[in-house]
């Protein structure tokens, strides 16, 4: 059954596409059906809080080129549950389609604050038609309000900034982008934004929204009140697994796979059912380390690898890579290949210049590097990070 | 086999640079420089590799 055969894919974004590509370029001739719950072709995120939300961007050059592809897209069209005994997933419009080999990349839904009420003007970005009603709502001399000083927010911030607008990021944690980038370069990342005249209100979560039908201000756990005409949410994504509930795969934080991306049921990888992207949370082999990526690189690759496992099991590579994402913020290009470790260690230029370079070690071992504005040393690293070079050696 | 890309697109990532240092470079002045416009047909999985890793899908690869 390696060739031939009805495979689904359910979820049309980027990891999707990239497995429905690799299937075609490794010479698979059976039915390939595409399951998207967006109304949209597939098309790339990152611009999404980038020059799409700025409007610098063409709206036509948001879709992701998909060549020739001879698949089936069902768009707006949702997955409602998986039946592993059956093979067959049930869709929202009441049909259900039938496969022979799954693979599951529906990505992640953004979280939300719970208590709000719900106001015109607040917005979550995920989608192409959130952009656009973001857009929309961003007139000349409105107020933005940022809730959450991750990737998504910041860039937000920084987009908006751009456009002229007055701009206020509210963090629950004392220091933005800890996750990622851990508490150093975080508090250098916090200062990029003062820099530009961005106000950052940290340490501080949000209580409530005043308004009546419209979103007036956003109100603080300190009790102050931040006028605003247009509040953009972003703390964070779970991922879009609720589908798969009762299913009988091993859900823990997404959809758990082993090393080669093949879906975990009781621990056991399910024959023929794969997943990619911000759902899967795969067992990488090059940390040693059970992780979920939530980037437009981790995507891509995953949806490959994900698609070679389908066609050739354990003959396919393990899908071992140094994680790799970046996100401009104003003139800044921030780049981090690997992992944020414990150990720290600014390897070229200072933390006061516009441009370095910082790398992650754990345990004497290199495992990250972020750098700012400088592309080409950072990469260097991706390879010594491969290697498992030591830390502080490498450095 | 040639490598173009669009150097309207190109936003120097260097993500090509980690794929194939002896035909991508990005050098300091943040500009993309090819270094092998025709690179040897033994470097097409590797070109084929950064056609798929650029965040800007950028590159392409003719013949």
């Amino acid at each position: 059954m390696a060739s031939g055969g009805r495979i689904v894919i359910v979820g049309a974004s980027l990891a999707g596409l990239r497995a429905a590509q690799t299937l075609r370029e490794e010479g698979f001739d059976g039915t390939i059906t595409v399951i998207g719950a967006e109304p949209h072709l597939p098309y790339d995120r990152p611009p999404l809080s980038k020059e799409a939300l700025a409007g610098t961007m063409p709206d036509e050059e948001v879709y992701l080129p998909l060549g020739a592809l001879d698949a089936d897209f069902r768009l707006a069209t949702r997955a409602t549950s998986v039946d592993l005994g059956e093979r067959s997933v049930a869709l929202d419009s009441g049909q259900t389609v039938s496969f022979d080999r799954l693979v599951l990349a529906t990505g992640a839904h953004p979280r939300s604050l719970s208590g709000l009420p719900d106001l015109e003007g607040v917005f979550f970005l995920r989608t192409l038609d959130d952009c656009l009603a973001i857009r929309a709502r961003l007139t000349p001399g409105c107020r933005v309000v940022v809730v959450g000083a991750g990737f998504i927010g910041s860039e937000v911030a920084a987009t908006c900034q751009g456009l002229g607008l007055d701009v206020t990021v509210v963090e629950a944690l004392p220091v933005p982008m800890v996750r990622g980038v851990g508490e150093l370069v975080g508090r250098r990342c916090a200062r990029l934004h003062a820099d530009h005249g961005v106000r950052l209100q940290l340490g501080v979560g949000v209580t409530g929204l005043a308004g009546d039908h419209r979103v007036e201000a956003v109100v603080l756990a300190d009790g102050s009140v931040i006028p605003a005409d247009v509040v953009v949410i972003g703390v964070g994504v779970t991922p879009a697994t609720e589908w798969l509930a009762g299913s009988g795969l091993d859900l823990e934080n997404g959809v758990r796979c082993d090393r080669w991306c093949r879906a975990l049921s009781g621990g056991e990888a399910v024959a023929g059912v794969v997943a990619a992207g911000d759902v899967a949370r795969w067992e990488n082999p090059l940390f040693g380390e059970v992780m979920r990526v939530e980037h437009w690189t981790n995507a891509a690759e995953q949806g490959r690898a994900a698609a070679l496992t389908l066609l050739h099991g354990q003959e396919a590579p393990v899908f071992d890579p140094v994680p790799y994402f970046w996100s401009d913020q104003y003139e800044t290009k921030i780049q981090f290949v690997g992992r944020v470790g414990p150990d720290v260690r600014v390897v070229d230029g200072s933390l006061d210049d516009d441009r370095f370079v910082v790398a992650y070690g754990s345990e004497g071992r290199i495992v990250g590097a972020l750098a700012f504005s400088r592309p080409a040393r950072l990469m260097a690293y991706r390879s010594m990070i491969a290697r498992r070079d030591t830390f502080p050696d490498a450095v | 086999m040639r490598v173009v890309v669009d150097f309207d697109k190109c936003t120097s990532n260097a993500v090509c640079m980690a794929v194939a240092p002896e035909v991508f470079e990005v050098r300091d002045d943040g500009y993309l420089y090819i270094l092998q416009e025709e690179p040897p047909d033994a470097l097409r999985p590797k070109m084929e590799d950064a056609v798929r890793q650029c965040p800007t899908g950028a590159i392409s690869v003719e013949g």
